[in-house]
């Protein structure tokens, strides 16, 4: 054997090797970081927003902050203490005490206290609404696209524009559903123009992943459909959209994170500062689609830049951020939950 | 015996112009492929096939690869029609006197009496009985206890019922290559069709599951048309009646199985099955 030669084949730190460990190292600190960034987020909004909603005597939940409206929170001096309150309370509070509050300094602080009830509400109804919108059509138009579209120099035309509007800012949604479904449809701020705004901002990233999970159904069960004397449709309906839906229902879940959280699309469609009524509270059902509705992350934007910030503040910040957070895990856990039955009911 | 009679209801959905010719009942052809001319693209994948397939008997298409058994196999209940690119471009194949690729043939009706068998077997990933029952429901039959019957038939037929009779809403998918095969063969039979088409059943089975399949065809035949691709000639020569043998798109030879493989008239059929080429 030439000893030159198997020197060489024992030989540990050529240029190449150390190059592919300097790359290894490298890719492993750019992960590492993002991962210490978001780690640092949620800490942070777990720990001070989790001493907002969770108490440590039982019921161990700040129950109100779940299931009251946002209140103005009322400080002033009495009896040698300094006294904080609800406006509600504050309300009865001076109408018994009206002879001794006189003189006395109250200090309002809006969206202090109370809680963040209809705002829960109306992300919960902003998500369900534009999500099944979003699902509908988009899995109409994958439906147009993988299985009856004649693939064509317009065709690609239409999947290229459907890639492009994914990357279009959520502003520009937002600034198109006022425009079009407020003022043109004049369907007003509602709840409506906020699921088709919301809905068309998820719609390419559903169509796009719906067309993937359509087209990755093995297609003998297509042509053993239609060898059957299945029409196109019964076999598209029958044996391939079910053992789509799991890819389908994926989707969804990154949908669910952006409808519900984005700002922009919903403050000139949907959202309002603050309302008195809880959207089930309308005169008449119609009325449901043509209400504007209070949601968590326009709250959270509202409390963290709009008032003015002071102590009191903080906690409905930090508070409204975690039950944000905590919301929409649960919204999409529920679909990823629902996604692992289907893939258990159709394995292929 | 089955009554084709009733089944014969017109293929097309318009009236028939073309007259519909009753052959004598002997020697029936069951499909008559008349000066047939096939095209994927500017490809030709046949070349001018006449032959005809005759009624309940088992009729088997052997040749090397890419010679076009698959495609004529599939121009049979238009199962071609999904391919863009495919195209007839000359001759005929009449099924019942009728040309089947007239634009008035309702391609549905003639699959669901024209069946087949893949290549690779498609199960769909649903229940047994689902699978069983999927022609009929889609046809619309809703009756619980007709769709039972017509399950424990199909799986009779296709014997299978010994082995799933207990589990027929467990899925498909859980059963052997073979019963999957077989469920497959079921499935199609449930739809009662009058011919059965099969694109190489066995090729990615066991020879046990071969040989159940192979008897299973010698069954069905007393009640369907069968047309079987193959590529083992020990298998066309035990389950079939006729051959053809295809070469490069073009029928070589065509004749009783005995004599393909004993006396067959073509050098070439000789080379071929003697395993001398392909
Ligand atoms: N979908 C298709 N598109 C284009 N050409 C095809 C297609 N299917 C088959 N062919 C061609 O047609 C010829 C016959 O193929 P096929 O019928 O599958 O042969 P076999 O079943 O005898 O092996 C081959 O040359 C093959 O390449
Ligand atoms: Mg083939």
């Amino acid at each position: 054997m030439n000893p030159a030669n198997s020197a060489a084949l024992r030989a540990r730190s050529t240029k190449a090797r150390w190059m592919e460990w300097g790359v290894f190292g490298l890719l492993r600190v750019a992960t590492y970081f993002v991962l210490a960034c978001a780690a640092v987020v949620f800490l942070d909004i777990g720990i001070k927003g989790g001493a907002v909603v969770f108490r440590r005597h039982a019921p161990f939940i700040n129950i109100p902050f779940l299931t009251e409206a946002p209140e103005t929170l009322n400080v002033f001096e009495w009896e040698g203490r300094k006294r904080t309150m609800g406006d509600r309370e504050f309300r009865t509070f001076r109408a018994q005490h009206a002879a001794e509050l006189k003189g006395v300094q109250v200090e309002a602080y809006v969206y202090s206290a109370g809680g963040i009830f209809p705002n829960i509400v109306g992300t919960i109804l902003l998500v369900l609404g534009s999500i099944g919108l979003a699902l509908v059509l988009g899995v109409l138009s994958a439906i147009y696209l993988s299985e009856y579209a004649v693939d064509g120099p317009f065709i690609r035309f239409v999947r290229l524009s459907i890639l492009n509007l994914a990357g279009v800012p959520s502003i520009v949604y937002g600034l198109f559903g006022f425009g079009f479904f407020v003022i043109l449809l004049g369907w007003n701020v509602s709840l409506l123009a906020g699921w088709f705004t919301l809905a068309f901002m998820v719609l390419p990233v559903v169509i796009t992943a719906s067309e993937e999970a359509l087209r990755s159904v093995p297609g003998g069960y297509r042509e053993g459909s239609l060898a059957l004397g299945a029409t196109k449709l019964q076999a598209i309906l029958t044996n391939v959209l079910p053992y789509a839906l799991p890819g389908i229902l994926t989707s969804s879940v990154l949908a669910i994170a952006r409808v519900a959280g984005e700002t922009a699309p919903i403050m000139f469609t949907t959202a309002f500062v603050v309302r008195d009524e809880l959207p089930w509270q309308v005169k008449q059902w119609t009325d449901f689609f043509f209400q504007g509705v209070m949601a968590l992350p326009y709250h959270i934007y509202v409390v963290a830049s709009k008032i003015p910030q002071n102590q009191y503040t903080h906690d409905v910040q930090y508070g409204t951020a975690f039950v944000f957070l905590f919301t929409v895990a649960a919204i999409a856990l529920t679909s990823v939950v629902l996604r692992t039955r289907l893939r258990k009911k159709y394995r292929w | 015996m089955v009554t084709v009679a009733p089944a014969m209801s017109d293929i097309r959905s318009a009236a028939p112009a073309v007259p519909v010719a009753a052959p004598p009942a002997a020697a029936r052809p069951a499909i008559e492929i008349d000066r047939l001319d096939f095209f994927y693209g500017a490809a030709q994948a046949l070349h001018g096939i006449t032959l005809g397939i005759p009624e309940r008997q088992v009729t088997a298409f052997i040749g090397p690869s890419g010679c076009g058994k698959t495609t004529l196999l599939r121009c049979l209940n238009r199962m071609n029609d999904l391919i863009g690119i495919a195209r007839v471009a000359g001759g005929q194949i009449r099924f019942d006197g009728v040309d089947i690729n007239d634009p008035r043939v309702d391609v549905i009706e003639l699959r669901k009496r024209v069946g087949m068998v893949f290549q690779k077997s498609n199960p769909f990933p649903k229940s047994i009985y689902d699978n069983l029952t999927y022609g009929l429901r889609i046809q619309g039959e809703k009756n619980r206890a007709r769709l039972d019957e017509i399950a424990e038939r199909s799986l009779r037929s296709a014997a299978l019922w010994d082995e799933v009779k207990d589990r027929l809403q467990a899925s498909a998918l859980g059963l052997s290559g073979g019963q999957q095969q077989r469920l497959c063969i079921a499935r199609a039979i449930a739809v009662e069709p009058e011919i059965i088409l099969m694109d190489e059943p066995c090729s990615a089975l066991d020879p046990l599951a071969t040989a159940k399949i192979e008897e299973l065809i010698h069954d069905l035949k007393q009640r369907f048309t069968i047309v079987i691709v193959t590529h083992n000639m020990q298998q066309a020569a035990r389950v079939s009646d006729r051959t053809a043998f295809f070469y490069l798109g073009k029928l070589v030879e065509y004749a009783e199985t005995r004599t393909i493989f004993t006396n067959p008239a073509n050098p070439q059929t000789e080379a071929y099955v003697s395993g001398r080429f392909g």
